[in-house]
């Protein structure tokens, strides 16, 4: 069916006001989907100034994403103190050490605090007592050290500094180039973090007896799935019930052990790819280890996900077990259903979140029957839209060029290949998706309705007005303001501190929530009773009951 | 335990913050500027401060914080960002058509050393400040002072900026209100127009950061302290700036721009900071004070005698703003309890000293500290060496109550977990009854929780 308005019009509609070369710029992000693979959008590139985005930055990527859900390394952030602050618990990333006495540093946020003589004359030495310091403090198995803007100004080289502080030591001790200025979104981050805890932990302990090699019959790791709100608790558990060893998480509810013990299995999953894909095709070069991508968000998508699994191993003990779960599960997926479609059938939304969820999320809501009104991604790349077949087209910008493409090699005394053409065979027949492939949103996204990429508030508001959703999904930062409008909205990036959604136990959770927030009374009691259009004798009516 | 690596005899430190008890000069900045009607702040930097001041801002206060910012790349970090200021300023007005920009600059625009007033006499000689419209700023490098320095500065420019002198000084007193609640500046508002004279609060962010929902949104809302009040600050008869660490500076400088009388004092929060307010008013004005106000003192008062028992010798960990801090000191030993420790991680000596006088009439041995170092790290030390019986401050300590088993009672910035702040004022007697009730019901929560069977009181 067709929406109304036309999302021609309002593509129109939503450039009118901005200059011309922002009008110019802004309309290649803006695309009307065709329900087919092909088609083109702008996306990871710079963000207009001025134009007030949903995007953070580089570092936010790296200290806040990848690296702050691994419990015991130790990050200090070098720089000045406002960057270690906010990313001080604000992503929900859960975490569970296995016993009271057992490292996890989650709740810290260490900073160089730098001051201006530390701007003047180079902070090099600062950050190496401060290093110092949080040995003596904490004795942590690892160290991460992460740029803030002014440390690649003033040229302060962190590398050099973990390098002789893992020579003092005796510890790992890692610096990540992550300075907000770097890329355009949180995405470099993503890549400058995956670069380095695959280099300086997964490869440097590959040749090292320091950790067990992990038991089990299947195992596979889990790439880009972060713990938000729980969702990895749901993930391993679900594993762990069909009898898939789940060996290291990136890196949600992960440890620096679980890390370097990646290189052990025999599959990678790859939920969120925009964040994680490098080490996923790192992990193939360098060991021979596939991996696929699948969704643990929604239930349909989440049994597609075991299945494919269960196909790649090919195991018929495995392979029951896996269909025992999904049917188990499915019955308390369909009871949940039946209840909630009834009031959520036929309401709109619009999601604009990260570099995934807002194609993940988009399952959840066709499952309770929810329409799709536009959708798009904070800071993803153009195969996150478009698939990765894109790839080799993609051009390479500036912003592109400052982050470190490393060159990573066959480990060849470790290199296993465990992939095979009759495995890839199996997977496609599932959804079409073999080894190391993505097809990406669009191409999954009905016809006529509008993928934005990186969209601005001044468009999201004028989305809102033009659309009237029942619901808009974003972020902290847009949520309040979409609310004003009477409208629902739930923030996919800390799911408004609730959750999990993943697996059958979140999607039954989400549905629930999506059912409280676009059906919840509060939205009826917005306008007063003296602001309704009601005849005379309704009013006399109540002054009545009240006599 | 959540901080299972704290420890009573925590190692030595002097170049890692851990756990800080302050955050960085911008996010000050753009509180300020929310408080000005119709103004956009801007974060001339990379996006990644304003997402994150943003979402700070918005976890606060559950409401729309809107600002953009200069979006910088490598290559504005090389060769400056003038460009992205002015594109910014160009797109502000035609998209959002702020009345308003104020812009703060971010550790990477001050390392670059960007020009800020050169940058917007550009913006002006280029046409791109429509007529009617203005752009005002701060530097605000957050590797000096903190966010408490950042509002400062912010509130400053806004008298630097637009205050005019005038000849014959106006009726009207000018307050910086400091960094407090929306429903505190309502507060402080009110007990001024208790002596019929008008007042005009700089910033003032109530109407901005607490408004309702009515089913539309809008970019800017009603609230906010308007350019012509900002002008006519410079026609006060006096100005009083609430706080000396965050509101000193922007009264001072109203002062020796436009000959406004300054004064300074300690926030108005708990019995005696708020009768030197109101003490204060009275000698501005000439005016008796108010039955009014009188009356809502003997009120709070009151309450204190009441359940004077509760809180005698009882003690206190406070971290925050140096402001708060002192006030709140003050207002502990008032109530006879007394600041066990206190750590704010804004830098500068004048705190020990403010502290020193708050803490004349203290009841206990009082230790604090302010810095770098002075962080919420070091306090919890300090608290599993000797626990004090309540906790005030920022929602970051709830990880110090459950871990210490510590009642805590949320006030300053931010508070991220529970609502009221925004709403209900700490300032005033009304707001130091506020604060004594929620301080109170701390230790008659945990009496009726820990006392014995036979010892379970039903009337306390
Ligand atoms: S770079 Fe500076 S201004 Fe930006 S968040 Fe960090 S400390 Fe604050
Ligand atoms: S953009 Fe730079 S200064 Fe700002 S938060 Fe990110 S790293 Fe920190």
């Amino acid at each position: 069916m067709a929406l109304t308005p036309d999302p021609a019009a309002v593509k129109e509609e939503l450039l009118k006001q901005f200059p011309a070369k922002v009008a110019r710029k802004r309309a290649k992000h803006i695309v009307e989907t065709e329900g087919e693979a092909g088609q083109e959008i702008a996306a990871n590139v710079r963000t207009i100034p001025g134009v007030i985005s949903q995007r953070g930055c580089t570092y936010a990527g790296c200290k806040g994403v990848i690296l702050g859900p691994t419990r015991d390394v130790l990050s200090i952030t070098h720089g000045p103190i406002g960057c270690g602050y906010y990313s001080w618990l604000t992503r929900r990333n859960q975490t569970r050490t296995e016993s009271d006495t057992d490292p996890n540093y989650m709740t810290y946020s260490l900073s160089t605090d730098m001051q201006e003589e530390n701007i003047v004359f180079g902070g090099e030495a600062k950050l190496k007592d401060a290093i110092r310091e949080a040995y003596a403090t904490f004795k942590p198995p690892a160290i991460a050290i992460h740029s803030t803007c002014p440390v690649g100004l003033i040229g302060d080289d962190v590398h050099a500094v973990a390098r002789e502080m893992k020579e003092e030591l005796g510890i790992n001790v890692f610096g990540f180039s992550c300075e907000g200025y770097r890329g355009v979104s949180q995405s470099a981050g993503h890549h400058i973090a995956n670069n380095k805890i695959f280099t300086e932990v997964v490869s440097h302990e590959a040749p090292t007896q320091h950790f067990p090699v992990p038991e089990g019959k299947f195992k596979i790791n889990l790439l880009g799935e972060y713990n938000i709100g729980g969702d990895a608790f749901v993930l391993e558990e679900l594993f762990e019930r069909c009898g898939i060893s789940l060996v290291s998480t990136f890196c949600g509810n992960s440890t620096y052990e679980s890390l370097a013990q990646a290189r052990h299995v025999d599959l990678n999953l790859v939920m969120c790819h925009r964040s994680i894909n490098y080490v996923a095709t790192m992990l193939e070069t360098s060991y021979g280890i596939p991996w696929a991508k699948v969704n643990f968000i929604g239930a349909n998508q989440t049994a597609k996900s075991l299945r494919k699994v269960a196909a790649f191993f090919d195991d018929a003990e495995l392979t029951a077990k896996v269909e025992q779960v999904i049917a188990e599960e499915m019955v308390k997926v369909d009871a949940a259903k039946s209840s909630i479609v009834p009031r959520t059938a036929g309401k709109s939304v619009m999601l604009f979140v990260g570099g995934s969820r807002a194609h993940h999320y988009q399952h959840l809501f066709k499952e309770i029957d929810m329409k799709i009104l536009a959708a798009g991604y904070e800071f993803a790349h153009r195969d996150d839209y478009e698939g990765r077949d894109v790839i080799p087209n993609i051009k390479i910008d500036a912003d592109n060029r400052n982050i470190e493409e490393i060159e990573v090699h066959k480990a060849e005394a470790l290199y296993n290949d465990r992939s095979s053409p009759e495995a890839e065979e199996r997977l496609k027949a599932i959804d079409g998706e073999g080894f190391a492939e993505y097809n990406g949103m669009m191409p999954e996204m009905e016809a006529g309705v509008l993928a934005i990429d990186d969209v601005s508030h001044y468009e999201t508001e004028k989305l809102i007005e033009l659309y009237k959703p029942d619901m808009v999904c974003c972020g902290i930062k847009e949520k309040y303001s979409i609310q004003k409008n009477g409208v629902a909205s739930r923030q996919l990036h800390s799911y408004d501190y609730g959750g999990p959604y993943a697996g059958f136990a979140g999607a039954i959770n989400f549905w629930k929530d999506i059912d409280m927030m676009v059906n919840a009374r509060w939205w009826k009691l917005v306008k007063a009773p003296w602001d309704m259009p009601e005849d005379a004798s309704a009013a006399e009516a109540r002054m009545v009951t009240l006599s | 335990m959540l901080l299972r690596h704290t420890e009573a005899d925590a190692p030595e430190r002097k170049a890692l913050t851990i756990n800080p008890a302050k955050t960085c000069q911008p996010i000050g900045a753009m509180y300020a500027a929310l408080g000005v009607h119709g103004c956009l702040p801007h974060s001339h930097g990379s996006q990644g401060c304003c997402s994150y001041h943003r979402s700070q801002l918005t976890r606060h206060y559950k409401e729309p914080v809107l600002a953009a910012t200069s979006s910088f790349t490598e290559g504005s970090s090389v060769f400056g960002g003038q460009s992205n200021l002015l594109q910014a300023i160009s797109n502000i007005f035609s998209i959002y058509d702020a009345d308003v920009i104020a812009v703060h600059t971010t550790c990477l625009s001050e390392t670059i050393g960007d020009d800020i007033n050169q940058i917007v006499r550009k913006a002006k000689e280029d046409g791109l400040i429509p007529e009617g419209k203005y752009i005002f700023h701060a530097n605000t490098p957050s590797y000096q002072g903190s966010q408490v320095t950042g509002f400062a500065s912010m509130c400053k420019s806004m008298m630097d900026s637009f205050a005019e002198p005038a000849d014959k000084p106006g009726d009207h007193i000018a307050i910086v209100p400091g960094w407090v609640e929306p429903a505190d500046m309502r507060e402080i508002r009110r007990i001024v127009e208790a002596f019929g004279v008008e007042v005009t609060l700089a910033p003032d962010t109530s109407g901005v950061l607490d408004t309702g929902l009515t089913g539309t949104s809008q970019y800017f809302p009603d609230g906010g302290t308007t350019i012509d009040e900002l002008k006519a600050c410079g026609s006060a008869r006096t100005v009083i700036s609430l706080g000396p660490s965050a509101s000193g500076p922007a009264g001072r400088a109203l002062e020796s721009r436009c000959k406004v009388p300054c004064e300074v004092l300690e926030l108005p929060i708990g019995l005696q900071g708020t009768d030197r307010f109101i003490q204060s008013l009275s000698v501005i004005t000439g005016k008796p004070i108010p039955e009014q106000l009188k009356w809502e003192r003997s009120r709070l008062v009151d309450l204190m005698s009441d359940m004077g028992q509760y809180f005698y010798g009882k003690s206190a960990a406070l971290w925050g703003d140096p402001d708060q801090i002192v006030a709140l000191s003050e207002f502990l030993c008032d109530l006879s309890m007394f600041p066990k420790y206190a750590v704010t991680g804004t830098p500068g000596k004048g705190f020990m000293k403010r502290m020193e006088k708050a803490c004349e009439n203290a009841s206990g041995p009082c230790r604090y500290e302010e810095g770098q170092r002075a962080d919420m790290h070091k306090m919890h030390s300090w608290i599993k060496a000797d626990k004090p019986d309540v906790l005030i401050g920022g929602t970051h300590g709830k990880y110090i109550a459950r871990d210490e088993d510590i009642p805590l009672v949320r006030h300053g910035f931010p508070i991220l977990d529970r609502i009221g702040h925004q709403y209900f004022n700490t300032v005033g007697y009304t707001g130091g009854m506020r604060l004594a009730e929620q301080i109170l019901n701390c230790f008659l929560d945990r009496q009726d929780r820990d006392a014995p069977e036979e010892r379970f009181e039903l009337v306390m």
